[in-house]
């Protein structure tokens, strides 16, 4: 016994004392949204090299600590120094260009003439505001010859993670191989760049990436049905209908787990859909499989008839994406909407 | 503790300090496979873990026959009856979750899976159903993952 204990303890000591390796933290964090080589994804292209050549060291750890708040990229902020560091150095080799650095000194501009260029310059993909492309992954997003979605400047996380050097340096040579052109190519004076830097610093403060907890959104919306479990499903049959989605099927909760005949007809699962909405939801945020497909859930127990659905808002909270509060925000609504016409 | 019981802990111990750095809510992998061949790599390590897949909702097919272009896009539902009958007596908030289920796509040649994390169904079940059962979910999910992932 104590031989396997002393092994084991060993064994503990010997992988909490070993040196991260920057390889096996990004497949196991990274790789799934970013893909294997960085090619990009649900996550942005990492290893495209205009990317690598013109982002600093110190803002690629940044955004693997705090991410893009909203914005998806979720904040590792329970990986150690060493870690992050060990993830930064696997991206970093991908470029053959030393790691660009960049001074804090904040450059000096107007920002009231940079939200004029920002206009007429920027905000075709940036967006009006500086809240970046719509959308999501490479799958139903954006076709894939697109090798990016235009970031959120007005993002805490990105306002954090980039110098001014850094924003300016961008906006002068721009990213090849991507449709930000350089500041040369938009022709921009040295004087509009550094215009344009300070309007983008003036988000600092003014984000609008906030992803608050909504206090309402409870994990399930349900209500009791005063009507029998046959009535309340043709009612809901019904309501579904009337809220211009479309009936897909309906099944017993324990279809496909037990011979058919043997399935517990009591708890009856309604499954339905709006296809346009989905693919807008997919476009969005292609993990919303989580979501799908739409469903609401009657059950009787005990002589009391329950319907029941996933609250998307709930379910919302666990993305880190707002585009895709407002769609679950909707949904809520269409879910809330037919309860309560099947239970009136 | 028996010697099983603390070799079990040390185990999971071990474990917990190369996997967890904190918990996810939602689970993701990669696979290298292009979409038929994760598919069919994902049925068979969800066979083997003991679950049985329920269904298979074909989000594309239901897209494109709407004359919308989508890459494949698929939600696997998996679960063991027992379970779900236990779960659906102790804790009926959970009713409209179950099964779990899982989403998997297309990105080009490679394909992506999706799950909540089952620590998340343990949340909502507010305490009645043991919290262990949960862990033993997503530690099984995380196994099917690891094989998909795996899987050249």
């Amino acid at each position: 016994m104590r031989l396997i204990l002393g092994v084991l303890l060993t064994a503990v000591s010997l992988v909490a004392a070993a040196a991260p390796d920057g390889a096996e933290l990004f497949g196991r964090y990274c790789a799934a949204c970013h893909g294997d080589k960085g090619d990009g994804g649900v996550g942005v292209p990492l290893s495209l090299p205009t990317f690598l050549d013109s982002v600093d060291d110190r803002f690629l750890a940044e955004t693997i600590r705090y991410g893009r708040p909203g914005r998806v990229m979720p904040a590792f902020d329970a990986l150690s120094d060493a870690q992050v560091s060990a993830i930064v150095t696997y991206i970093r080799a991908w470029s053959k260009q030393p790691a660009p650095i960049y001074g804090d000194k904040p450059v000096s501009g107007d920002p009231v003439h940079g939200k004029e260029l920002f206009a007429s310059h920027c905000a075709a993909c940036h967006g009006e505001n500086g809240g970046g492309g719509k959308g999501t992954g490479v799958t139903f997003s954006r076709h894939r010859d697109l090798p990016i979605i235009a970031p959120a400047l007005n993002n805490s996380g990105f306002l954090r993670a980039a110098t001014d050097e850094m924003i300016r340096y961008t906006l002068q040579y721009g990213r090849p191989g991507t449709p930000m052109i350089s500041s040369k190519e938009q022709g921009l004076s040295g004087q509009d760049v550094n215009d344009l830097v300070s309007y983008v610093r003036s988000f600092d403060g003014h984000a609008t990436d906030t992803h608050p907890a909504d206090p309402a959104a409870a994990a399930t919306l349900s209500a009791e049905s005063p009507y029998t479990l046959e009535e309340t499903v043709e009612n809901i049959k019904q309501a579904i209908t009337s809220q211009n989605f479309i009936l897909i099927r309906t099944d017993t909760l324990e279809h496909g787990l037990v011979k058919e005949g043997e399935e517990n007809p009591r708890q009856v699962i309604l499954h339905f859909c709006n296809f346009n909405f989905l693919y807008e939801a997919l476009a969005v945020d292609p993990r919303v499989g989580m979501f799908l497909p739409c469903l609401v859930a009657v059950t009787e127990q005990a002589g009391k008839v329950t319907v029941s659905t996933i609250d998307p808002q709930y379910l919302s909270q666990l993305f880190n994406n707002v585009e895709l509060d407002e769609y679950c925000k909707r949904m809520r609504g269409v879910y809330q909407s037919i309860i309560e016409e099947a239970t009136l | 503790m028996k010697l099983h019981q603390l070799t079990g802990f040390l185990a999971w111990v071990v474990l917990f300090v190369t996997q967890s750095v904190h918990a996810e809510d939602i689970i993701m992998t990669r696979s290298v496979l292009a979409f038929p061949e994760a598919m069919l790599v994902l049925q068979e390590s969800i066979a083997a873990h003991g679950y049985t897949v329920s269904r298979v909702q074909r989000i594309d097919v239901g897209l494109t026959g709407k004359g919308y272009q989508t890459d494949k896009y698929r939600i696997v539902f998996a679960a063991k009856l027992d379970e779900i009958r236990m779960l659906t007596e102790r804790a009926p908030q959970l009713v409209p979750y179950l099964p779990p289920k899982i989403s998997i796509f297309a990105e080009g040649e490679q394909t992506v899976l999706v799950t909540i994390n089952p620590e998340r169904y343990g949340i909502i079940a507010d305490g009645a159903v043991d919290p262990v059962f949960f862990k033993r979910w997503e530690s099984d999910l995380r196994s099917i993952f690891h094989d998909v992932n795996s899987a050249r």
